[in-house]
Order: structure tokens, then sequence, then C-alpha cells
């Protein structure tokens, strides 16, 4: 057996989910027995058979790659609740295999493979409702599913602007003196523009904060659990726009105006400062008089944070 | 050989690993420490507190680089957006060499962010020197190898791991990050003596050491990084510096991580040994 043939033999087999035991299942993914996998592969010792061996890297591989997302997603852990977030994780890492040589990037999937596979977050929801009423397009719109979603945009996000580049930002001075109909102002690649239906920045904060001060209690973690599965029950939807930046290196969720939003996601787009402020105020209940002061104020805000370069 | 080509010629004592629990600690108290090692990924970052904590560190001490998912072991080509950002970070930390481990991880772009043992064949060995060769000629940095602790033996292995370290480092003119402990932790899980192991390592060619802790389970051992050093340990490590000269030395701890103080003062047990040995040299 070649190099080759024996990697891809056992990695398969390593990356095999687990039986819900927590042990290596019995076949792999394409069928194989994967004792005999192993027995073929690996020698046995005098305490070990080869299935055992090969075991011993399925589950450090699957607890690894479990620990890593867990970490990155405790607000969608929180949305869906323990039992949903495993089988969520699970399926998405069998689906989504890492294909980074960093940790960092294991959700970098996640949205878009949600978008594809909606039932994996609404199926329990999904299972008490009429037959009819269950296609894709329904699962989509189920608010469970939406939240979901928003809490995934806004985690990953927030890894993202964690270490992403930050360039020489662009002073006040400089804006002032350009003219807005020629100028092209650049976010900092640290930014992430978010239209969100639900407010998750201020959950995630809440389940954050929880998580770091109940460490020592897993009674009040317990507590807390229950607290943030009434709250997430509470959470109505309202149109949220956000801006996760940094500042001094640490990462922020900014509130935006829908305008504000408007006018740095049309900036992000590469249109001009003229063409952005417009676009900010289309169908804007804003009075015209309250725009240019709004904008004014906005653009001292964003100049001070830093957030554009040229 | 307290210095060699394969440790750009330095004479480092003892380390630790730079961890994220430690970070307020190093930066506020000012600790004393000859030198830390990093984990590579951690840093291929392009900007944020990563790099800012990276160059406050860099400021005031000495820094080598340490990678855990170039798997030269890999039967498949180098990850060129891998090599393009360790080489910014090399730039950046002017580290003296660079390891990283003797095993692959990686299967058609899909990565384990494992350390799995190669199978000891001769073809393994071409194939990982080949990729040692092209890492260290695009890094332009010497680059060190570390054995690996492993759960399973292949059967297609043509020789002892020991026997293929040797292959490897020489067809690929590279140097070694000798791991007792994974040595150690190794000789248990396949019936070999640590002695063997560490009497048969080229030591000209061993640019650091690692020592670390590890867990006991009632069929195997796991190199867990997660307590103090054991004694065996001890005495392989005395062995391995008797063999090689006072060499770099690195204590790894990587889960539950107790105070500052508390992993520098475990590691600072290695210079007992470190001293014996310079003491004989210079006899």
């Amino acid at each position: 057996m070649n190099l080759a043939t024996l990697q891809r033999e056992v990695a398969r087999a390593v990356m095999t989910p687990l039986a819900p035991s927590e042990r290596m299942r019995r076949k792999s993914s394409n069928g194989k027995s994967l004792a005999k996998v192993a027995a073929h592969i690996i020698k046995p010792n005098d305490r070990l058979t080869s299935f055992e061996r090969l075991e011993i890297y399925n589950r450090q591989y699957w607890f690894r790659v479990l620990d890593g997302f867990y970490e990155d997603f405790p607000g969608l852990c929180a949305v869906l609740g323990d039992r949903r977030f495993d089988a969520v994780a699970k399926a998405y890492l069998t689906d989504c295999p890492s294909r980074s040589f960093t940790m960092r990037d294991l959700g970098s999937r996640l949205e878009s493979w949600l978008r594809k596979h909606p039932e994996q977050l609404t199926s329990s929801v999904a299972a008490l409702r009429p037959p009819g009423n269950r296609s894709a397009a329904a699962l989509a719109r189920h608010p469970r599913y939406q939240l979901a979603l928003d809490m995934v945009r806004l985690e990953w996000a927030e890894i993202e602007t964690f270490d992403s580049a930050a360039e020489p930002p662009v002073n006040l001075s400089t804006l002032q003196k350009a003219n807005p109909a020629k100028l092209r102002l650049k976010l900092q690649p640290y930014i992430r523009l978010l239209d969100l239906r639900y407010p998750v920045d201020d959950l995630l904060l809440a389940i954050k904060h929880e998580t770091g001060t109940n460490v020592a209690s897993n009674a009040m973690a317990e507590r807390q659990k229950r607290k943030n599965v009434s709250a997430m029950a509470r959470l109505k939807p309202v149109p949220t726009y956000l801006a996760v930046h940094r500042f001094d290196n640490m990462v922020y969720f900014r509130r935006l105006e829908r305008e504000e939003f408007g006018i740095l996601a049309a900036l992000h787009h590469g249109k001009t400062l003229e063409r952005a402020i417009e676009a900010g105020f289309r169908k804007s209940r804003t009075p015209i008089e309250q725009q240019a002061s709004d904008t004014s104020a906005w653009f001292r805000n964003w100049a001070a944070l830093g957030w554009f370069t040229e | 050989m307290p210095a060699n080509r394969f440790n750009s010629s330095t004479t480092f004592g003892v380390g630790i690993g730079l961890r994220i629990p430690h970070y307020d600690h190093i930066l506020t108290k000012k600790p004393t420490c000859e030198w830390f090692e990093i984990i590579s990924e951690n840093f291929m970052v392009d900007g944020g507190r990563p790099l800012e904590i990276l160059d406050q560190i860099l400021a005031q001490y000495k820094v080598v680089q340490h990678g855990v998912s170039m798997y030269f072991g890999s039967a498949e080509k180098l990850n060129r957006e891998h090599l393009r950002r360790l080489k910014n970070l090399v730039r950046r930390t002017k580290t003296p060499w660079l390891s990283d481990h003797l095993c692959w991880g990686s299967v058609d772009g899909r990565y384990t962010h494992d350390l799995l043992p190669m199978p000891y064949t001769f073809e393994a060995a071409r194939i990982t020197a080949q990729k040692i060769k092209e890492v260290r000629d695009y890094l332009e940095v010497p680059v060190v190898v570390e054995n690996v602790s492993s759960y399973a033996e292949f059967h297609v292995s043509e020789m002892t791991e020991w026997e293929f370290l040797n292959e490897v480092v020489e067809r690929a003119d590279c140097g070694i990050l000798l791991d007792v402990n994974n040595i150690y932790v190794s000789s248990q899980n396949h019936n070999f003596s640590p002695l063997t192991y560490v009497n048969a390592v080229p030591a000209e060619r061993v640019a650091q050491i690692h020592i670390a802790g590890h867990s006991k389970y009632r069929k195997y051992i796991l190199d867990t990084h997660d307590h103090p050093v054991i004694d065996p340990v001890w005495k392989l490590y005395d062995r391995a510096i008797q063999r090689v000269g006072h060499t770099a030395t690195l204590l790894e701890w990587d889960d539950r991580i107790p105070s500052f103080d508390e992993v520098h003062h475990e590691a600072l047990k290695a210079n007992k040994y470190l001293a014996s040995a310079s003491l004989a040299a210079a006899v």
C-alpha cells in the first residue's frame, strides 16, 4: 500500500462520525467495515486491537473539531439548545471538513451550508407541524431558522473581525477637503456590515458575559442556560443594522441606523461618497433638513473610529 | 553541541511555550524567561490582537516558531497559502529556526488537525524529506522536525521510528527537535526501549529538545501536555543532554495550564541537567 492510499484510508476512518456512544462506528461512510480497514492497516499490540488503536484517532479528531466548533459558536448553541447544536455541528463537520491549515476557519462555510440545509435548524419544530407545511422554503421562513442564521452570521463576523488586517486610516480633514462626487472610500478590511432580522448582538453579549462569569458553578450555568432559552423565546424580530468592528484591537458590535448602514454598504461596494449618501437615504423618512446633520455626525464618528482607508 | 547549523548557531537555554492565559502576566510583569516558543498557526493572521501581542513579546523576548500543520509527511503537495503566511511570520519574528512535526494530517485538501503517525517506509521518507527541503528553501530558515507521540503502528512499516527519523533527516539534511516526552509515550504504547531511541538519534542534528507531561490510561498513554514532567522523562532528557550537549529546551504545557510561574518553574528544572552537561564538556 503506498503512502497516498494509506493516508486516504486512515483519514476516511478518522473522519467518520462517531457512534452515539462516542465510540468508533462499525462501518465507514462508504460502507467498509472499519474493523477490516483497521486490521489491514494497523498492527494490534498486547493491549489494544487494531480497531481500538484507530479509534483513539477517530475520537480525538471529533472531540477536537467539536470543541473548536463549540468555542466559535456559543451563540448558535444557545439558540438551538445543546442537543440540536450537537447534531448540527456533526452534520456540518461531516459535510464540510476543514480545508484550512487553521482551526480558525472551521466555521467559514457554516452560513452557506445552513442555507442549503434549513431542516438542520428547524427539524424539531417542523416535526410538530402539519406535513404539508414542511417544505424547505417553509422551513427557511421559520423564526428559529432566521434567528439561528443571524447568530451564525454575527459569530462568523466576529471571528473574521478579530484578526483581519487594518490599513492606515483616513482622517476627517481629508474627507472634508475631498470632492464627494469623486471620492471613493474603502472600509477597513476588518469591518463586517450585517443586516439582521433579530437583535442577536445583545443576546450574544449576554451569553458570553454569563459564560464567562459562571464557570465556577454548574448549577448557576444550568440556571443561566434556562434563562437564555426563555430569553430566546421572547426575542422578537427587529430589523438590526450592525457594524462588527475593532477598536484598540478589541471587537465591538456597533448598532447603525438603517441610513448609516446604507451609506457604509454603498461605500463598501465602491460607490462614490455622493452616490453612497444618496443610496443611504433612499426611501428614508428622515426629513431632508436633518439628513445633512446626521450624515455629518456619522462621518465624524466613523472617522474617529478609523473606519475608512483610501 | 550548544549551537549548530540547524539552530542558526544559537545558544538558547530553557524556554516555555507562549500561551494565552499567560499573556497578561508576561506583558505586565515582564518575567525573566530566556525564550518563548510560539505556535506559528496562531499568528499567521493579517492583523488584530494576535499580532499586537506578538509584537510586544518580540520587543522583549527571543521567540522561536513551532508549527502544527505543515504536515511534511502528507502525500499531497504543500499548501502554498500556508507557506506564504508562514514566510510573512518568519520575517516578522526572525525566528532562528522553525520546527514542525514529522507526521501527516491532511488528505486531498482536508485537514484532520491532528499529528498522525507516519508509516515508516522508504517511500514516505523520500516524500517527507523532499517536502522539508522545499519548505526550507522557500522560507530561507533552518527547518527542524519533531518526532510525534503515537498510538498506532502500520503493517507497511519497513523500519523502526528512529530509523525512519534518521532516514528523513539525512535525506533532507535538516535538524531534529527531539521530544523526549513523545519518545517515552510512544515507547510505552509500542513496547520499545526509549533509551534505544535516544541513543540512535544523530546528536549533531539536534537543534532543540521538548519536554512535557502526559496522561496515563489503562491501556495506553496520551500525549496531553497537561501535567508536570515525570521522572522517567527527565531521565530520558538527562540521557539526551549527555549525548547532545547543552541544547535549547522547551517545556510544553497546553491544557489545564497553571500560572506562568508554575510552568516556568517546571521548565527550569532542566537547568540541573544542562549544567551537568556543560560541566562534563568543560572537564
